[in-house]
């Protein structure tokens, strides 16, 4: 049975949801195609993106308090979206290329990024991303400044078309692209531009909107006052929208959608999910949002979902327990190795402004050292 | 030992306010247990112990102000290591301001070693209850705190000078016989340079847009509120008011939507082409909170019963404290009430909150000598007044707004009408 195009179908009232917030599989005649691409998850697939969620969640909590203890600059919590990001990445292909914003800890993880160069990011030790995309099956590098990669990856999709490697008619060789992005930077131009070309020229990518709700402390209903994927479709992409909670229907139609954007047709997936911690480090939630709208998604938790999943699939209480103890380990791991990183150098920052040496860049490195050297230690 | 220095808990800033304390000496903390709440000019956070240990010293204040970088808590650690090298307290001090401080990313290392090698600039970076311990049993200490004393200024009576119990009740008892007696020491320094960000940057640009835009008239009158008080108690009394807060500003806020029935223009907004007379009334309460000056106002006051209304104000003052006001409970006021008379203040010429075009005071009730029929009495007296944007409306409406809000507090049965 193929998958029906999501578009054509009337406004929906309710997101594509695999699984509900209890971990019960959500039979329907409509869902029936979504579950068959989802069967293509085994059990031990289904419990190892479990064990990714743990892990990255573990993760991302040590790496905010290593923040509040003054070991990282900032930190960029996920917690709340590795549903929606386990999915995406669970159904991407090998030789994908996914261009990521700056919250996409997950997805940076599956595809080989170690956690601690994701760490070194944050930490001001790397300069200009933590990784080499060569080594990280196409993972780029996470872009700060919001939507511009929307362009990047656009334009990428544009490129291998044109050289061919998408676009044969093989799904298990030809490329596709993901672009992840948010809620918020979906009110930028950019983003706007990349769904323009990515129409126009019929470019293999799938844009992959986590709404989170929250674009730092405007809420996604004064960005856009209709559902984002409804805007995608006035763009001429095929969109989708999930419960971004729901590993399954995250894969499922990331999958389809993928394998459609290599023969041409671009398309939008809109994750409805919930960013539970702040913005950054630098941003104070209870300003502007209850604690009974957390609350109220705190209860749609992906991981606590998935987890009701695999116990209904008989997978055992001491395996789930098992595979908390190992995230939890190497959190503990993680944050020895930060506290005994060496000290961020902030010289080669200047070194790859220009290819030759430039005199502004060499008399701002210059002050800087003066600068630093000002506290009269090894700072 | 080990010092935990302020990080910085946000991006690029320089001090942080430290709120509340959640550990005391002597309490075991692990690893990113929460050890206290800090406020910066972005937000209030909590922040997770790096140690794990036995809390030595808190090596600053709540309600201090602190430079990024300064140790603000020792812990002295349970392994063997740490204990060891404690012996040579003076040493392990200089290695951890030298190697902890270095990773504060970008930011770090200005508290500590500057302070090494340069005069103390302030009295911030340099923790005034670190250099005389107080001597206190535990029980002591949670005493003089519930009761506000600061056991720093205490003379102990103990053994080797330490503070009893006695000592610390001895001194909430003097406070409070000389608490509006006693001034302050002057901070450190000649001068002392408070940056203005935050809600006092809002506030700021928001008096100025106000006060240099909307030419202001006030005007004000006494008025005798005596009925309003007798109002207030029997309302108090009343089992269907039970556990709301009733107050004269109950009574004003009424008055106030009742007079702009009659006087409508005073509830608009003035743009240059146009006035726009509001028929609704979001009636703002200016509000000190631990956030600053916060208008946040009742939407769609009009509609509601006496009862309503108190519980409306009820529940902003009650968010408003906790400073938990959101934006939107600010946004789209139509006039403003600020009660300058729980501060004991007759009156005053208020700013008016940008886009309205009233603002109302109510100043304190005292009883004063009134004349009733030819005879001087005492009754119960307050003034109202207010500032008004004389662009939008001129000295007959705002005179006849105010004198029917006096009017109503002079006699509340009106409202009957």
């Amino acid at each position: 049975m193929t998958p029906p195009a999501v578009t054509g179908t009337a406004a929906a009232t309710e997101p594509i949801r695999l699984l509900d917030a209890e971990g019960r599989l959500v039979e329907s005649d409509a869902n029936a195609p979504w579950h068959e691409l989802a069967a293509q998850l085994s059990t031990d697939d289904r419990l190892a993106m479990h064990g990714e969620m743990l892990r990255t969640r573990r993760f991302d909590i040590e790496a905010g308090h290593l923040q509040r203890q003054g070991k990282l600059g900032l930190w960029v919590p996920s917690i709340g979206q590795e549903g929606a990001q386990v999915g995406a990445v669970w159904a991407a292909r090998e030789q994908d290329t996914l261009f990521p914003s700056y919250r996409e800890h997950l997805i940076a993880l599956h595809r080989g990024a170690t956690m601690d160069q994701i760490i070194d990011i944050f930490r001001g030790a790397k300069h200009g991303g933590g990784w080499n995309p060569l080594e990280t099956q196409g993972m780029r590098i996470y872009s700060l400044v919001i939507a511009t990669h929307a362009l990047h990856a656009t334009g990428y999709a544009m490129g291998i078309r044109l050289d061919g490697t998408s676009g044969t008619g093989d799904a298990s060789t030809d490329e596709a692209v993901m672009a992840f992005y948010g809620d918020g930077a979906a009110s930028q131009g950019d983003a706007s531009e990349g769904l323009v070309f990515a129409a126009s020229y019929e470019s293999p990518i799938v844009f992959f909107v986590q709404n989170n709700k929250w674009a730092i402390s405007v809420p996604s209903t004064r960005q856009s006052r209709f559902p984002l994927h409804q805007r995608a479709r006035g763009f001429g992409l095929d969109a989708a929208w999930i419960d971004g909670n729901d590993p399954l229907a995250s894969f499922a139609v990331t999958r389809r959608m993928l394998d459609a954007a290599r023969q041409g047709a671009p398309g939008y997936i809109e994750a409805d999910t919930y960013r539970m911690g702040a913005h950054t480090t630098s941003d104070d939630p209870t300003r502007y949002r209850t604690s009974d709208e957390e609350e109220s998604w705190r209860r749609r938790d992906p991981i606590a979902r998935l987890a009701a999943h695999l116990r209904e699939q008989g997978v055992a209480e001491a395996v789930l327990a098992e595979q908390d103890q190992e995230a939890t380990e190497l959190a503990g791991d993680l944050r020895r190795r930060t506290l005994e990183a060496a000290t961020a150098i902030s010289d080669d920052i200047f070194d790859h402004v220009y290819s030759d040496p430039h005199p502004l860049t060499t008399e701002q490195k210059r002050q800087l050292a003066e600068f630093e050297a000002s506290f009269g230690g090894d700072a | 030992m080990q010092e935990f220095r302020l990080p910085d808990p946000g991006e690029g800033l320089t001090e942080a306010e430290i709120v509340a304390w959640r550990v005391k000496p002597g309490d075991m903390v692990h690893v990113n247990d929460v050890l206290l709440e800090v406020e910066t000019a972005k937000s209030l956070v909590e922040l997770p112990s790096p140690f794990e240990g036995t809390v030595e010293a808190l090596l600053v204040e709540e309600g201090q102000t602190v430079e990024v970088g300064s140790p603000i808590i020792r812990v002295t650690s349970g392994d063997a290591d740490a204990v060891e090298t404690a012996a040579d307290t003076a040493d392990t001090v200089h290695k951890e301001e030298d190697g902890d401080g270095a990773v504060l990313v970008g930011y770090g290392v200005r508290g500590g070693a500057e302070t090494r090698r340069k005069k103390p600039r302030t009295v911030q970076s340099v923790p005034a209850a670190s250099a005389h311990p107080v001597v206190a049993k535990p029980p002591t200490r949670k005493l003089a705190k519930d009761l506000g004393v600061d056991l720093a200024a205490v003379i102990g009576s103990g053994l080797a000078g330490e503070v009893t119990r006695d000592d610390v009740v001895q001194a909430a008892k003097q406070a409070k016989v000389f608490r509006n007696l006693q001034a302050p020491e002057w901070a450190g320094g000649r001068e002392e340079r408070i940056p203005v960000k935050g809600v006092r940057k809002v506030i700021a640009q928001g008096m100025v847009d106000s006060a240099f835009t909307a030419p202001h008239v006030s005007v004000f009158t006494d008025v005798d509120a005596t009925r309003t008080m007798e109002f207030v108690q029997r309302l108090k009394a009343s089992t269907d008011f039970e556990g709301v807060r009733i107050s004269p500003l109950l009574i004003m806020a009424k008055a106030i939507i009742w007079a702009i029935r009659r006087n409508p223009q005073v509830n608009s907004t003035f743009t240059g082409d146009e006035l726009v007379v509001h028929h609704y009334v979001n009636l703002g309460i200016a509000a000190a909170t631990p956030r600053g000056l916060l208008v946040p106002n009742v939407k769609d006051a009009q509609d509601m019963t006496l009862l309503e209304l108190a519980t409306a104000l009820q529940q902003l003052t009650a968010t408003a404290r906790e400073g938990r006001t959101q934006p939107a409970d600010m946004q789209h006021g139509t006039i403003t009430i600020t009660n300058i008379g729980v501060f004991g203040m007759d009156s005053g010429t208020p700013i008016l909150n940008p886009g309205e075009t009233g603002i109302i005071a109510l100043g304190t009730i005292r009883q004063k000598p009134w004349v009733v029929d030819g005879e001087v009495r005492p009754r119960w007296v307050t003034t109202v007044g207010g500032s008004f944007d004389h662009r939008a409306i001129d000295g007959d409406v705002i005179s006849r707004f105010v004198a029917d809000v006096a009017s109503i507090l002079e006699e509340p049965a009106l409202l009957l009408d």
